[in-house]
């Protein structure tokens, strides 16, 4: 059971900031990421194959980073909150060694469905990994 | 420049239509909780029978997140579960890797959910190659936008339903950088990107080492006792060459400001608050504004000098922070 609320359309205004938040990226966190999205091409596990691709390292899949933004706005909305889209559009790529922190805003609200927009990213040393938008139904 | 005339080929893909892709799984509680794990996500609504239980959904349902993951082949690719399509949905990437375009990454997910889907669902999905981009090149390489919309449906002995949608678009390209890449040391894996440094000359070197001490300099005419900035190196009033300095306050106002909202540009604050500052001494200077939200820079609003120290070190900048009047 959970003690967490889930935010009341009523309660969420346009412009209202999220709290940031910010995830310590490691070779755990993107090969496990990636295994976990039944992702196994070799970039995001095995360094060498990162390299012989261009990168320095291996890189976050973009299964696993839709997955943190999935967390960074279920985490603000609460458990009870209904996805209706999760669209992104990757920028920077998340190595390991890096911190990746999101931030984000209320951008839309939609009272006939009662329906939140929120436009967030994900920002990394090398600038945003991710950017993109978020609809969520709130009760 | 012309298109090669494999291009022809890859253009005639376009607008095609995939059969269905399965599956390995039905939509099972031990691999979303694996990667409710991983993701670090703590709702309940995945892993908790009896609180699913109490909710819209009535039992557990897979995180939306998840949607495209049921569906991948796994290990071996193109290696799709019993019933699935024999045609190869990225037939039209295996093309382009043909012609040297060897590395991808994804730009694009846009996931659409028509409705949660539940433990005990199985999954396909049909694909449709969307566009073919023009040749194009990035800091990555050169290469082609590949995009694809695949349709997820649940399926149903009495009538497969539609669960969502994906448009997922991949850069498929030939890395500028393969052997710089390859001969960087292991350990600096993340290139931290720096601070512009200020071009420093003769004229300017006293402002930049007053600063690196945390002393705000302003060059004074030795002979009329003018002050001036930015430096040069002849009073524009007596034209003498003869100069030194003054250390300012640091006090004074916003006599102008800009907000750099785009592009957003690392390392940067975003957005980036830049002010035209008059020191109470009487001369202007440009510099970022900090610990003041974009909306509330007002011209007149007094300021103070802070420094502040970047990368490591290797730059300190005076930065003007606002004031009580």
């Amino acid at each position: 059971m959970t003690s967490k609320k889930t935010r009341r359309f009523e309660d969420v205004r346009p412009g209202e900031a999220l709290p940031e938040l910010a995830i310590p990226i490691t070779v755990p966190l993107i090969a496990g990421g990636a295994i976990a999205t039944r992702d196994y091409f070799a970039g995001h596990h095995d360094a060498e194959a990162a390299r012989a691709l261009g990168a320095p390292h291996i890189f976050m899949n973009i299964l696993t980073t839709s997955g943190l933004v999935q967390r960074y706005a279920e985490g603000w909305a609460g458990p009870g909150a209904r996805f209706g889209a999760l669209k992104i559009k990757l920028g920077a790529p998340n190595y390991p060694g890096d911190t990746m922190t999101f931030s984000g805003e209320v951008s839309a609200c939609d009272a006939d469905k009662r329906s939140v927009e929120i436009t967030l990213k994900g920002k990394n040393s090398m600038g945003n990994h991710v950017t993109g938008t978020v609809a969520l139904v709130l009760p | 420049m012309a298109e090669q005339d494999w291009m022809s080929e890859v253009r005639a893909m376009v607008g095609r239509e995939y059969g269905r892709v399965y599956a390995w799984d039905e939509v099972n509680a031990p691999m979303i909780r694996q990667w409710c794990e991983m993701m670090g996500v703590d709702n309940p609504l995945y892993t908790d029978a009896a609180y699913a239980a109490t909710t819209e959904h009535g039992a557990i349902v897979s995180p939306p997140a998840m949607l495209q993951a049921w569906c991948l082949e796994g290990l071996h690719p193109n290696n799709y579960p019993p019933g699935s399509t024999k045609e190869n949905p990225y037939e039209v990437l295996r093309l382009l890797e043909s012609h040297g375009f060897k590395s991808v990454v994804a730009v694009n997910s846009d996931l659409s959910f028509e409705r949660y889907v539940k433990v005990g669902e199985r999954l396909y999905y049909t694909t449709r190659l969307d566009a073919v981009g023009e040749e194009k090149t990035t800091a990555l390489g050169t290469g082609y936008f590949v995009t694809l919309v695949m349709s997820f449906f649940s399926d149903k002995p009495t009538g497969d339903e539609k669960v969502g949608e994906l448009l997922f678009r991949v850069f498929k390209f030939r890395p500028a950088n393969v052997q710089a890449a390859a001969e960087a040391p292991k350990a600096e894996a993340v290139q931290k990107i720096k601070r512009p440094k200020p071009g420093v000359s003769d004229d300017t070197r006293f402002f930049w080492e007053g600063a690196a001490a945390g002393k705000l300099l302003i060059q004074r005419c030795k002979c009329c006792g003018t002050l001036r900035h930015p430096p040069g190196p002849v009073c524009t009033k007596c034209h003498s060459f003869d100069w030194d300095t003054v250390e300012a306050t640091g006090a004074g106002s916003i006599h102008s400001f800009v907000v750099m909202h785009y592009p957003e540009v690392p390392p940067f604050d975003h957005p980036n608050p830049v002010g035209l500052i008059e020191l109470d001494e009487g001369v202007r200077l440009v510099a970022g504004l900090v610990g003041v939200k974009r909306n509330e820079i007002m011209i007149g609003q007094r300021v103070q000098v802070e420094f502040q120290s970047f990368d490591d070190g290797e730059l300190t900048l005076p930065l003007f922070r606002p004031v009580a009047p």
